[in-house]
């Protein structure tokens, strides 16, 4: 049951396509509260990190979440560089060098995701940024782990609740990044960082199924 | 030389802003590495990790490095560029005005400011420069006190400590300018005293230029240069060379 190297770079190809896929709606998001780039720059950094893993798979799931770490960090050139980078990074640190993931393994990575975003960007939970859509996750995550779930379905909790969090977003006023210098205009928008992580998490869990 | 001052590093989402930013302060800190860090590879804007680590890197060997940045993804990717370094301690990240944090932070690079000086003066640089006012109590107390020892020249301050005045008019084209605000301010970089110049009833700390610029001294105006502390007569002494010297205009 459990998540072995190979089925963790399974998954963030998942990731990798699903950005892909909604490039342009990001850059939609983006340009209506901020510069029109989240698309580009998370697009740029997840091909890169699928370019990455093409060249060699490591062979924990911890090394495989560092490489995604390491090469988004040099890649997406935004906010999300370092959001995202950190998220992975604190993950993979986290997970040592387990060669499978267990549920408990996966809520433990979901919840160090957090804390290094919270840590790298002091956002809270409305704010407007990605935190509202990962808090909730990692929350339902831990509940679906507590209640015996496997990791496909921890990873099912946290994309459902990381959905309703993005969605949450819209009627907030933004508190950080480049959306909060738009002040109230930022109302009536869902946060383009909340919406993809929600969409990457949606991919991570389908393709653990 | 710059391997004993400490070094900046400009970081922007544009690689003109940050070089544009690199080149102003440059100016005013001729020994200083200013290390511009601006955009993505390709020309577009963003802020570049790599780009970012490899100037860090850079800057902060010798006496360490300074790091200003303009918002949001260029904060955080100079944390994670500095948390990165072999000693992250030698680099320290200042949330400043851009422009005039880099400005302030060169001159006291120049003057041989440490880390944590050459930080303060880039933070010191954000608001309105510090200008006190007859009206406030304190600052005016203080200014009254070092004005009362005038006639001595060289007179002990109320508290004790060495002190020393001159008065000075100013016979140079621009007065108290950028140029002449920054040599004077890094004339005195160094030294081991609190001086202070006096225009009427505002006063300004003589080691930061906005402060002296806020005065806006300009030629014919006379200005009362205090100093207290050890090295007060050198700074005094060095004050009025310079502007004998009529800012080397
Ligand atoms: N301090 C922060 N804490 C948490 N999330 C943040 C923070 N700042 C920005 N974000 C997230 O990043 C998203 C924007 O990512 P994007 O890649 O577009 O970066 P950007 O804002 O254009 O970067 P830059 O700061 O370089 O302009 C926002 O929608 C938000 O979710
Ligand atoms: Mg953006």
């Amino acid at each position: 049951m459990g998540c072995n190297a190979e089925r963790v770079a399974e998954v963030l190809r998942a990731g990798g396509a699903t950005v892909a896929e909604h490039k342009a709606e990001l850059i939609d998001l983006d340009r209506a509260i901020g510069d029109a780039d989240h698309g580009e720059n998370l697009d740029r950094g997840f091909a890169a990190v699928l370019a990455a893993l093409d060249g060699g798979l490591p062979e924990t799931p911890g090394a495989v979440l560092k490489v995604a770490a390491t090469t988004l960090i040099s890649k997406v050139g935004g906010a999300a560089g370092p959001l995202y980078g950190t998220a992975f990074l604190r993950a993979a640190t986290t997970l040592g060098d387990a060669s499978e993931l267990d549920a408990a393994a996966v809520a433990t990575g979901l919840r160090a995701a957090l804390d290094g975003v919270v840590a790298r960007g002091k956002a809270e939970v409305g704010d407007a940024t990605m935190v509202d859509a990962l808090a909730p996750a990692v929350e339902a995550a831990e509940r679906a782990q507590a209640d015996g779930g496997d990791p496909a379905a921890v990873l099912a909790a946290a994309a459902g609740a990381a959905k309703e969090g993005a969605d949450s977003t819209v009627p907030l006023t933004a508190r950080k990044g480049r959306a909060s210098y738009l002040g109230e205009r930022s109302v009536g928008h869902a946060d383009p960082g909340a919406t993809s992580t929600a969409l990457v998490l949606g991919a991570f869990a389908e393709a653990a199924r | 030389m710059s391997g004993e001052l400490v070094g900046l590093v400009v970081v922007s989402h544009s690689g003109r802003l940050a070089d544009g930013v690199a080149e102003v302060a440059a100016q005013m800190a001729p020994d200083v590495t200013v290390t511009p860090a601006g955009g993505l590879p390709d020309g577009g804007v963003g802020t570049d990790f790599e780009a970012v680590l490899a100037a860090v890197t850079e800057a902060a060997t010798g006496a360490g490095a300074v790091v200003l940045y303009d918002l949001g993804s260029a904060q955080m990717t100079a944390e994670m560029a500095v948390e990165s370094l072999p000693e992250p301690d030698a680099a320290v990240i200042v949330d400043a005005p851009l422009v005039e944090g880099a400005i302030a932070a060169a001159v006291s690079a120049q003057g041989g400011g440490d880390r944590s000086a050459v930080a303060d003066a880039a933070r010191a640089a954000a608001g309105r420069p510090e200008v006190a006012d007859t009206a406030d109590a304190a600052g005016s107390g203080a200014a009254a006190s070092s004005g009362a020892a005038a006639d001595s020249g060289a007179a002990a301050a109320s508290d004790g400590a060495a002190g020393a005045r001159a008065e000075i008019t100013l016979a140079n084209e621009v007065g108290l300018h950028a140029r002449p605000a920054a040599l004077l301010a890094r004339s005195i970089a160094d030294l081991d005293a609190d001086v202070r110049v006096s225009l009427g009833a505002t006063d300004a700390d003589a080691k930061s230029v906005f402060s002296l610029m806020s005065l806006t001294a300009r030629k014919g105006d006379t200005v009362v240069v205090t100093a207290t502390g050890a090295q007060a007569e050198d700074a005094v002494a060095r004050v009025t060379a310079l502007a004998e010297r009529n800012f080397d205009e």
